[in-house]
């Protein structure tokens, strides 16, 4: 159904009904699968080299200026290829790995690859927000560095990293709908794949609608938990 | 005159910058008694801070040597700085606790990380807060407290590891005057009472005239004066304790004191 041969008031209550639905639904369930699990490794790796970018720079407690250097050059190429191109360049590395370039788990890589360069950045600058005092007086009570960043940088830097957790859970939905139309399958495969390419209006109002709400939901959830910790600690 | 406890021999030090060297430290040599409250004043520049972060090194010195106790800090491997940097506590101008924690887990850090285990770690909490005089506020948030009482958590978290030195570095410059000679009749007390060293630098000559009993001038990298701070505000000699003299007489002349309080 589209606004060719319907009315928009018709359009509009066909993508709440059944049929599209029978399409959306498992749509939704690719959508989060894809979205958990890239999120999960985005979140360990990103975290991991978020805090390697700080540990090692110039000014870090474990100065590495080369390779923090090359690190960096290497985010950065990353970081300036679009996604797209990204999910593409990958898509080999996935049948090497997994023995198909298609699917939600062969996407995941390319997910990944594109997600960590990004959330990386973030947790890079929520940790460089920790003043340098805290570091200061950790070092001076004799703590060796693998304490400063487990006692002092990441639980000092929490209600920050959340936020950019949340940015990073948002982005990684909006690439895995990107990475639909290159045989992932999700909300973005059937937004595209039924209503782009079959002019079925209802069915891309009813995935439009879905990412939407998730969207909001991560958002809503990670202000709510980055503001709650910043109260139970008096910082505002 | 006895060994002394610390001593610091021909300390220099250099930074790099933009504009090319600075030399900050030009050649310190300082002797100090086990359980003095030692005073290092200086204007902004005089190389104060970077002296008092020479004693644990946080600030490496390009050359030179400082002994605390019977130990060469400045001869440790990274291993055993850490080790004894446990036995030398600092606190700070912005008192840089962790908001992460309570004032529990504050003062408890020190301990986590010299390995103690649970029961030992909240007796001895228990024990330095009620010597800080801060029992009541044991789980408190570190953003629920006043300044005073931060410097306050702050010397607790320095004193947990019952250390041989206390550096304070500027602890009472963001404070207001009465707090001021609060934190300073408490590090009196615990110099008193724990037979504690504590050197402490400030640009404000009050505090010196306050707390300690020894001081030294410091002038662009070097100590230009050194001896009991009686004698020093008595008979100034150098320039820069002249001018310190002066400013303090002054201030003294002019200010308002009210009845029974002390500024």
């Amino acid at each position: 159904m589209n606004l060719n041969n319907s009315s928009i008031f018709e359009v509009i209550r066909s993508a709440f009904g059944k049929d599209v639905w029978q399409i959306v639904a498992p749509a939704i369930k690719d959508t989060l699968y894809m979205t958990v699990l890239t999120t999960v490794f985005t979140l360990l790796l990103g975290v991991i080299l978020g805090i390697v970018l700080v540990v090692t720079d110039k000014q870090g407690i474990h100065p590495l200026p080369i390779f923090n250097r090359v690190l960096g050059a290497i985010v950065n190429v990353l970081r300036s290829l679009p996604s797209m191109i990204l999910i593409i360049l990958t898509l080999p590395l996935s049948r090497f790995f997994i023995g198909r370039a298609y699917g939600p788990e062969a996407c995941i890589l390319a997910l990944v690859a594109s997600c960590v360069p990004m959330f990386g950045r973030l947790v890079e600058s929520s940790i460089l927000e920790v003043a340098k005092g805290k570091i200061e007086a950790a070092k001076a009570m004799g703590t060796p560095n693998f304490y400063i960043i487990t006692k002092v940088l990441i639980p000092e830097a929490l209600p920050s990293l959340i936020r950019a957790f949340t940015v990073a859970i948002i982005a990684i939905i909006a690439t895995t709908a990107l990475a639909g139309s290159f045989g992932a399958g999700g909300l973005g495969d059937v937004a595209v794949r039924f209503g782009y390419s079959r002019f079925k209006t209802d069915i891309l109002i009813a995935a439009v609608l879905v990412l939407i709400i998730i969207v909001q939901l991560v958002q809503f959830l990670g202000d709510a938990l980055s503001k709650h910790i910043i109260k139970k600690r008096f910082l505002m | 005159m006895g060994i002394s406890f610390i001593s610091i021999e021909d300390l220099y030090k250099t930074f790099k910058n933009a504009d090319g060297n600075v030399e900050v430290l030009k050649g310190i040599n300082l002797e100090l008694e086990q359980g003095d409250i030692f005073g290092i004043v200086g204007f902004s520049g005089a190389g104060k801070s970077t002296l008092i972060r020479c004693l644990n090194r946080l600030e490496k010195p390009d050359c030179g040597r400082i002994r605390i106790g019977e130990h060469e800090i400045t001869a440790l491997s990274k291993k055993e700085l850490n080790h004894h940097r446990q036995k030398i506590g600092m606190i700070f101008q912005h008192f840089n606790l962790f908001d992460s924690r309570t004032v529990f887990g504050n003062v408890a850090y020190p301990l986590e990380i010299a390995g103690c285990d649970k029961r030992h770690i909240r007796n001895r909490v228990e024990e330095i807060l009620e010597l800080v005089e801060l029992s009541d506020k044991i789980n408190c948030q570190i953003g629920q407290l006043s300044g005073g009482q931060k410097q306050r958590v702050g010397i607790a978290r320095a004193l947990a590891n019952n250390p041989d030195v206390l550096l304070s570095d500027e602890a009472t410059s963001a404070l207001d005057p009465q707090t001021t000679l609060s934190v300073l009749d408490l590090l009196k007390d615990i110099n008193r009472k724990l037979g504690l060293t504590i050197i402490l630098i400030t640009h404000e000559l009050e505090v010196i005239k306050y707390s300690c009993n020894n001081m030294a001038v410091l002038e662009s990298g070097v100590i230009v004066e050194q001896g009991a701070v009686r004698d020093i505000f008595q008979n100034p000699r150098s320039d820069t304790a002249k001018l310190f003299v002066k400013i303090n007489a002054e201030f003294a002349a002019n200010q308002w004191v009210k009845e029974g309080e002390y500024i």
